[in-house]
């Protein structure tokens, strides 16, 4: 049924149609919305079956998801940024105890300095925790891809966090299509757990493992991942089939087929991309996009076959690898092993700041003509820059950085852009 | 694509401003997309909401820059805000105020080379009257339906009636209705 | 009632016992859950104290129960993998997450309809007084159906005798050395959390003793006759931690309870309703003379006024739950 909401509303029907079993809710801008609409469903007895447990943080929201989901029951939990790091304990122990928790991060930058806008550096930071990692470009795909996650998780016995940008999507309206419980139901049998806590049938769950075998059952965790990479275009396949829209997959590719130049993204800042890409066809540039949806397990393959014939690749990354770099870029060149053509890392959007169609637009053209440093922050305020390391360089005591930045930029009251 | 925004103070409804006018460009069968510039919560900062309407899927994701409508729900952002940023010669801006375009130190605008279409509406007026409290979102889109027919007042009372509990809702739709039918007055003027 | 008159070692043959009064280990069925082979310590008051709990718990009921364990002694010398001591449904997930691992796995048995299975959460002091801390006030506060039980051997053992809230003050640990004008842990701190669950209102807090068997297996069937939060925290010797000699465990635990250090009562709804009279007070040197980690308080010259501060704590106690009569 077609309906105008809010992503983050969208995402709560679409989890409530999955028939979670127990939801631990501890509130983090900006998914909080989520976890407030699923207990509104589970109170006024709209999602019936299920436990709604308010837990007193994010390390007790993962540790209830990993005790509820050891115990043979669907589980789902959702968290941001601060959180995510809260629980990263929990996050790397349910992945290492195969446990096939669901989990929506709202995708939020990770501070010093506090910060409650979006960007990618959150999920980055348990990108190698074990747990499949997927983007969605849209509040429909947001939607989609949790119904797709419980099938692949129950299937693979691994958790999945579904990364949905914070404010931007989560907070936005859009036109979303909420299936029907029939249509999920055909598409998401009930959880049949590989292992189950049950006093008829007792087993020892969390075993302390020696250098004998630690490495086996990483290779495992590992290999699991691997078959991923197949499974997760067969459940889009399937997923197409049964709900007639495109959701999920590896990769997305937009008017790649001649382009010379490639922009690779992850989540919703590919919309404003393609934009660009349309309106720089219309010029006559050979630029096309590619969005990854899933980026752990990284799919190397499709990723190449995408890029191979580009004469350049632009990687826009809502995260930064301090020090390095960029982080989807590591993948992004990993894919093209032993082919050579010119790589990009641009960091935009940080903390929130808005990509804009303008900024992306001379930045492609810059990239057009290999006019661009290898690694570059999009709309970077040189001025702010110079001042503060001029500053530096003249006093010892030059107190805190971010709030001495702020006062250099004047107040912030409504910028637009 | 008509795209739209909307300034405010927090407590205002800004936000659920945006999200009805998307409710409303979708009941009409149209693709709409609303979000918030965000904030932490806080009543009485300025805030702003962004709406889009198109016939198509709408991608892109960036602030509205270049807005075909302003929504000026507070009148004391006028001075203290850039507000007007982007807005293309003959936009639309709906100011909520009692006062007069000229009383505002407006006219050059309506009058300039930009030919803005202005009008002004006693939005807080007629929810205070229609509803009892001044949260004058809903007559300003019921003058926005007004003013510029992107979408019909019929669809904006039905967004309201999907957004508010059946009573206050009602009296929202009335305010939205007498702003309709005030802006209607306007319209005329500021289209020639 | 029948008076026991107690042997040299405080026992009572099992056979003058009614078949109702005879304890759980004497039991041929008890189910043994933490069965042997495990790789504890001699004399370790945690494996005796797990063993006891949780056969009473299965008792209780009827062999439905699920554990979560913290990370620790218990868990560690239970499960060297690729072997499991355990005879039960078991997990480990973290140090600091027990409590709330249990009121997950409580959510599951609701959401499944399993009304009969009951959930054990347990860990050591340092897992449950520290690191785990939040989680377990989180899972009593929100009275979940979970009974906590920490085994309290008074350190972080497992990781090598480090000091943790429920180090008693002047006990020597590797982070608290015997040097210097305070030798050993400070006094004025530390956490007592039998009383910080009481504050919590839950349903049932108790404190017990491997030394009394029988007083341990009541409290855990009474714990399980209940619904909601419960807590068990039982005083478990650690020879290796303590520098006591293991066969003194149950001694040295009893010892803990006659000087009154560690007094035995139970609380419903936050108030204390009912407590284990002392028969004999002993000093409180007789106790902590038997342990390595106390013997700067008695080199030449004792430290007297050290040994004074810790008879004062004793004899409060003694006072406030009045032990005596």
């Amino acid at each position: 049924m077609l309906k105008q909401t809010e992503g983050s509303h969208a995402v709560a029907e679409s989890v409530a149609l999955c028939r979670p079993q127990v939801i631990c809710a501890y509130p983090i801008t900006p998914q909080t919305h989520i976890v407030e609409g699923l207990g509104e469903m589970v109170k006024a007895g709209e999602l019936v079956d299920c436990e709604f447990i308010n837990v007193e943080s994010e390390f007790a929201a993962m540790s209830v998801a990993i005790g509820a989901s050891a115990a043979g029951v669907r589980t789902y939990t959702a968290t941001s940024s601060q959180g995510l790091l809260f629980m990263a304990e929990a996050v790397y122990n349910a992945a290492g105890l195969g446990l096939p928790i669901v989990m929506t991060v709202g995708n939020r930058a990770i501070g010093a300095p506090i910060n409650i806008w979006n960007d990618h550096s959150d999920s980055m930071s348990m990108r190698d925790a074990g747990w499949i990692q997927l983007y969605a470009e849209t509040n429909q795909e947001a939607l989609d891809l949790h119904i797709q996650a419980f099938r692949l998780a129950e299937e693979l016995s691994c958790p999945v966090m579904v990364c949905m940008d914070g404010f931007i999507l989560t907070h936005a309206y859009e036109r979303v299509d909420v299936p029907t419980q029939d249509q999920v139901d055909a598409f998401l049998p009930p959880y049949e757990p590989r292992q189950i806590l049950d006093p008829a049938d007792p087993v020892s769950i969390g075993a302390l493992v020696g250098p004998e075998a630690f490495t086996e059952v990483r290779y495992l965790a590992h290999h699991k991942q691997l078959r991923a990479l197949g499974l997760i275009p067969q459940l889009a396949a399937e997923f197409r089939k049964e709900f007639g829209r495109n959701s999920g997959g590896l990769i997305r590719t937009y008017r790649t087929e001649d382009a010379e130049t490639i922009v690779v993204a992850l989540g919703s800042l590919n919309g404003t991309v393609q934009e660009v890409v349309d309106e720089m066809r219309g010029g006559g540039s050979r630029i096309g996009s590619v969005s990854i949806c899933s980026f752990r397990p990284f799919p190397l393959a499709a990723t190449r076959e995408a890029l191979q014939h580009a004469k350049r690749v632009v990687v826009l990354e809502k995260c930064l690898a301090v020090g390095l770099g960029g982080i989807v870029s590591d993948g992004v060149r990993k894919s093209l092993s032993g082919i050579v053509l010119n790589g990009y890392t641009v960091i935009a959007g940080l903390g929130g700041r808005a990509i804009t169609r303008g900024s992306l637009k001379r930045l492609f053209q810059d990239a057009e003509r290999d006019e661009l440093e290898q690694v570059t922050f999009l709309d970077l305020n040189a001025d702010v820059i110079s001042y503060e390391l001029e500053r530096e360089s003249k006093s010892r005591r030059t107190g805190p950085t971010a709030e001495a930045i702020l006062r250099r930029i004047g107040t912030v009251a409504s910028g637009i852009g | 694509m008509f795209q739209i925004r909307i300034h405010g103070r927090g407590g205002q409804g800004v936000v659920s401003g945006a999200e009805m006018l998307s409710v409303a460009a979708f009941l009409e069968g149209r693709y709409a997309q609303a979000f918030p510039s965000f904030g932490s919560e806080r009543m009485g900062a300025p805030v702003m909401a962004f709406c889009r309407i198109d016939d198509k899927e709408i991608r892109l994701r960036e602030p509205v820059l270049e807005p075909d409508a302003l929504i000026v729900q507070d009148q004391t952002l006028l001075h203290q805000v850039d507000l007007f940023n982007g807005l293309p010669p003959r936009g639309y801006i709906l100011l909520n105020s009692t006062k007069s375009i000229d009383e505002l130190g407006l006219g050059g605008f309506a009058r300039g080379v930009q030919q803005y279409r202005l009008c002004t509406l006693p939005a807080s007026e007629l929810a205070l009257k229609h509803v009892g409290r001044p949260v004058p979102n809903a007559a300003l889109l019921g003058g926005f339906a007004a003013i510029t027919g992107v979408i019909t007042l019929a669809s904006v009372l039905a967004a309201i009636r999907q957004k508010f509990p059946a009573a206050v809702a009602e009296k929202n739709v009335a305010a939205a209705t007498e702003a309709f039918e005030l802006a209607v007055k306007t319209k005329e003027t500021i289209d020639a | 009632m029948v008076k026991f008159y107690q042997t040299g070692t405080f026992t009572v043959g099992n056979r003058l016992l009614k078949e109702d009064q005879r304890s759980v280990q004497a039991d041929m069925h008890r189910t043994n859950s933490l069965n042997s082979g495990h790789r504890a310590c001699q004399g370790c008051g945690e494996a005796l104290g797990a063993r006891y709990a949780i056969d009473a718990a299965m008792q209780a009921t009827g062999n439905q129960l699920i554990a979560v364990n913290a990370t620790g002694c218990l868990e560690v010398f239970s499960t060297p993998y690729p072997q499991t001591s355990w005879q039960i449904p078991w997990i480990h997930s973290l140090f600091g997450n027990a409590a709330a691992v249990a009121s997950g796995v409580a959510a599951a048995q609701r959401a499944l309809g399993r009304t009969g299975v009951r959930v054990i959460a347990q860990g050591g002091d340092g897992g449950t007084t520290d690191i785990g801390f939040g989680c377990l006030s989180g899972m009593f506060e929100r009275n979940d159906d979970v009974l906590y039980i920490c085994y309290d051997n008074e350190a972080y053992m497992n990781t090598g005798v480090q000091r943790s809230s429920a180090t008693p003050p002047a006990a020597r640990t590797a982070t608290t050395p015997a040097l210097g004008p305070s030798p050993g842990n400070v006094f004025g701190t530390g956490k007592n959390v039998p009383r910080i669950a009481m504050a919590h209102g839950i349903p049932y807090v108790a404190t017990a003793s491997v030394s009394n068997l029988r007083d341990l297996e009541r409290k855990v069937k009474v714990a399980m006759g209940i619904h909601g939060a419960r807590y068990i925290h039982i005083f478990v010797p650690c020879p290796l931690g303590w520098g006591s000699a293991s066969e003194d465990t149950i001694k040295i635990a009893r010892l803990a309870v006659e000087t009154g250090l560690f007094p035995l009562f139970e609380a419903h709804d936050g108030e204390v309703t009912a407590s284990t009279p002392i028969r004999h007070k002993v000093p409180v040197a007789e106790y902590l003379k038997l342990q390595k980690r106390y013997a700067h308080l008695f080199r030449n010259p004792p430290d007297l006024e050290r040994i004074a501060q810790i008879q004062m704590m004793a004899d409060r106690n003694i006072e406030k739950f009045g032990l005596l009569h």
